[in-house]
């Protein structure tokens, strides 16, 4: 991490509270005078052997102040143990302002990179774009937003309590220009790859290679981190398994590129996807590709993105996808690791999937944490072996043949890359670019004999006077500056860079904002996948019909759910005939407003010495039992079991009397026992059984004349307070009760009613 | 053209490599394939490259583009968008920014003419 000179901040905000919503209109305040704080990349700090609740951790990072752990966390004291990767989390609903809050939220469940796409055909605008126009599957990258969102992030990791990187893309025929405002902005990293504008986007290649090496050694001024562009090749090739030699190749390009005009090894990194999905045989073929770019590659990063080739529209199927590349991050190596979300199959990831796809990369990688410690690679099984060695050879054969075709513009006009055959073997569908074609063509001028730019890290030849050098880290002995020439560029003196409000009076975010001022002023709800207010809402339904009259009749209900613009995002055969299974989107244009609700008081929770004290007075004593047909006795043993935290902890003498137990024999225990409180367990709600069970115990407590002294209480699954209530219980605990849930609830109620 | 898998045809050259050998080679010729892109990248310019240049001198990006448009239709861009700047903000004595507005709006273009020829 490089600083930069010192500044007051301007448009400073207060830190961020937890409990309150980030205010975007003040963000906004200010944002002139705002200058970023720290440049450069921030790689997560390391701890061997960490010990988190009863575990030793092997491949760790030093934890964060806010989170939220996985689901499972508070049976392991609620640790939320980082991952040793950077985690990324890719968000692109085109309005900047809505994105800040989902960062939020994604850097609360772990990710600490993220990463900004931008908006469709940015990259072939010449120049830069200014303002906050909202974007089409991206943003629309400008000073402004960039600022905006940078100042959000400052405030975010303050809270979250862990540096996070900012990122978006260095491509297009702005290249250099976007460097410059990345690095005056701290942008932290950012994709650079030459290959990536001639390939993908048909920018001249000459244009495309100049530019890059301006760009590279302005990322580099700043210790931007660079992500290559080599995985479009397997998300674009006809057959993604055969381009690995290709991918090999692609990479090294951009490396031994990025290095000779100056940027650190360290500060590259190889955006790498395993190639392959189930129901191919993936593992076994893309393992070996992994390896053969870890051997190769050694001195650089690799930031280790998922499939998206074969992703379809089901999430689960997605999810398992990325586990398996997971596996591979942690069998092989990961220093970033990227998440995809289980929706970008179907639409604009959605807040809440950026959230998943972090937490799949969370659960993944502390699961097989240490993994490798156990579990090796075997480098010598003939397979692997071979495998891996082909596929160095390929790439290697693909070079020599480049170098023989006359370089590497001569390759791309024959078409080398992204050719679906494997090389050598070519199916003659690669993408051929002419060294004379594509957006920009012509354009580049040579550096005349007194070319002079007088600014800071500027690449390429330069003809300064006398006794000036290059200025900054590279630091020549020079006693000037080339920006001295000047009074100091921009990216020695923060003061210099100028800043452009909006240009455009009706595509801007203050407009934006304007439209859901009044609920974010009343505190009105209306749900959001992306946008703020945007009513989108999803229902999962099972139809017993055939697909495609599954999908029309789902539109009807759709509709009678008052959704607008319905739409079928997912749908999957169960069978045939038998049915499907349909996921609608559809949008819902009602709001809440939370003044209107009744909202029953959370349970109070006393202290353990409290509860104590007033078992022991008393003497307190429980029957428990899973009353009915019921095999069930994990949640039961929960609630009183001491290892549990279970009411036992207190001094509870508790007689359990195992599962499918009538509720007479219960009262009858109860009785025996003198016990003040009675708990039931009824898991199975089928015919509503677990309704009569509770009634019957009521109406028999009531029969024999015990009802007054007994605290009759229910739980399970399918069980609330509400309901238990008005079936005669004293109180009911659902899914995700505790132990000092009941035991409060117990001491409480049996204090108001002096029992 | 669409080529059969001659890989097992084309290797024999390799076989013999070490693991370290057949690296070292694979870096090799990356580096010769990246070497004469780099010395083109070293000798030229372009619109955008210039613009980042003006940029670094605290040029609002309309005027980048302005300044850099004028330099490019005559043919200045090989001398530096950026000298040309200079040049003038030396001889007005005031700032690159306050230069490259005065640029955009289309004075000074004598001064550049009778320094690097083109149009007035």
């Amino acid at each position: 991490m490089s600083d930069m000179t010192p500044r007051p901040a301007g448009g400073a905000m207060p830190p961020l509270d937890p409990d309150e919503k980030l205010d975007v209109a003040r963000l906004l305040e200010g944002i002139e005078d705002y200058r970023p704080r720290r440049k450069g990349w921030h790689w997560r700090e390391q701890v061997p052997d960490q010990k988190l609740h009863k575990f030793v951790y092997k491949e760790t990072s030093k934890g964060v102040k806010n989170s939220i752990p996985l689901p499972a966390a508070h049976y392991f004291g609620d640790i939320d143990p980082q991952p040793d990767c950077v985690v990324t989390s890719e968000i692109a609903s085109g309005r900047f302002e809505d994105d800040i809050r989902r960062m939020r939220m994604a850097a609360w469940h772990g990710a600490d990179h993220m990463m900004v796409i931008r908006t469709a055909g940015q990259s072939h605008m010449a120049g830069l774009l200014e303002g906050t126009p909202e974007g089409v599957g991206g943003i629309a990258v400008t000073r402004k937003q960039v600022r905006a969102t940078r100042k959000a992030l400052d405030l975010i990791e303050d809270e979250v309590g862990r540096p996070i990187n900012f990122h978006s893309y260095v491509s297009g025929v702005a290249g250099p220009e976007i460097a410059v405002m990345f690095a005056e902005e701290g942008v932290n990293g950012a994709h650079q790859d030459p290959q990536y504008n001639v390939l993908y986007r048909n920018i001249n290649m000459y244009r495309s290679f100049v530019d890059a090496a301006v760009a590279k050694y302005v990322m580099a001024s700043v210790r931007m981190a660079q992500i290559d562009g080599a995985h479009n090749a397997n998300a674009t090739a006809v057959e993604a398994w055969n381009v690995m030699p290709e991918l090999l190749v692609q990479h090294a390009i951009n490396c031994a590129y990025s290095v000779s005009v100056g940027m650190p090894k360290d500060d590259i990194c190889l955006s790498t996807v395993p190639p392959d999905a189930a129901p191919a045989p993936c593992m076994r073929m893309d393992l070996p590709y992994a390896v053969a770019l870890r051997d190769f590659f050694g001195d650089y990063k690799m930031r280790a993105q998922e499939n998206t080739r074969y992703m379809e529209a089901d999430g689960r199927d997605a999810t398992v996808s990325h586990v398996m590349n997971l596996v591979i991050s942690r069998l092989t190596s990961a220093d970033i690791q990227s998440t995809i979300t289980p929706d970008e199959g179907r639409n604009v990831p959605w807040h809440y999937n950026n959230v998943a796809a972090v937490n799949t990369a969370k659960q993944s990688l502390v699961g097989m944490d240490g993994l490798r410690e156990m579990v090796k690679l075997d480098r010598e099984a003939p397979e692997l072996k071979q495998k891996v060695r082909e596929i160095k050879e390929r790439a290697v054969l693909f070079l020599e043949a480049m170098l023989r075709e006359g370089g590497y513009f001569a390759a791309v006009e024959e078409a080398y890359f992204v050719d679906s055959g494997i090389y050598p073997e070519t199916h003659d569908d690669g993408i051929a670019r002419k060294s004379d074609g594509g957006v920009a063509a012509g354009t580049i001028v040579e550096r005349a004999a007194d070319y002079l730019a007088p600014v800071c890290h500027h690449f390429g030849e330069n003809h300064l006077p006398e006794g000036y050098g290059e200025g900054g880290a590279a630091g020549a002995d020079a006693a000037h500056k080339p920006c001295d020439l000047i009074g100091g560029c921009t990216l020695c003196d923060a003061e210099k860079v100028p800043f452009i409000d909006e240009l455009d009076p009706e595509d801007n975010v203050n407009v934006r904002l304007a439209q859901t001022a009044e609920l974010r002023e009343k505190g009105l709800i209306k749900p959001e996948v992306q946008w703020a207010a945007d009513g989108w809402v999803v229902v999962t339904m099972f139809l017993p019909a055939a697909p495609r009259v599954a999908e029309f009749a789902a539109l009807e209900f759709g509709k009678a759910m008052n959704l607008q613009a319905c739409e079928v995002i997912n749908k999957q055969v169960m069978h045939p005939a038998e049915g499907t299974l349909i996921e609608l989107k559809g949008r819902l244009d009602v709001v809440v407003d939370p003044a209107t609700l009744t909202i029953p008081p959370e349970p109070v929770v006393m202290s353990d010495a409290e509860i104590k004290a007033f078992v022991t007075e008393k003497k307190l004593k429980c029957v428990a039992a899973t009353v009915g047909e019921d095999e069930h006795s994990v949640g039961m043993r929960e609630i009183i079991d001491i290892k549990h935290g279970g009411l036992e902890k207190w001094g509870f003498a508790c007689e359990y009397l195992g599962t499918s137990v009538p509720v007479e024999k219960v009262l009858d225990a109860a009785i025996e026992h003198a016990a003040q409180i009675v708990l039931i367990s009824t898991i199975i709600s089928h015919g509503d059984m677990h309704r009569d069970n509770m009634e019957k115990l009521a109406d028999l407590a009531v029969e024999k004349g015990v009802r007054d002294k007994l605290l009759l209480i229910s739980g399970g699954t399918q069980v609330t307070d509400e309901l238990s209530r008005s079936w005669g219980m004293d109180a009911g605990f659902g899914r995700g009760a505790k132990g000092i849930g009941v035991a409060s609830f117990v001491v409480t109620t049996m204090r108001e009613r002096g029992m | 053209m669409a080529r059969e898998d001659t890989y097992l045809q084309i290797r024999g050259h390799l076989a013999e490599l070490s693991d370290e050998q057949l690296e070292a080679r694979f870096w090799e010729l990356a580096q010769q394939v990246v070497d004469p892109l780099v010395e083109l990248a070293r000798g030229h310019t372009s619109p955008s490259i210039e613009r980042s240049v003006l940029m670094r001198m605290g040029v609002d990006s309309p005027t980048c583009m302005a300044v850099v448009g004028a330099c490019e239709k005559r043919g200045l861009l090989g001398h530096g968008a950026g000298q040309v700047l200079l040049h003038c903000s030396t001889t007005w004595s005031c700032a690159a920014p306050e230069a490259a507005r005065r640029l955009a709006a289309g004075e000074g273009w004598d001064l550049v003419a009778q320094k690097w020829g083109g149009e007035a």
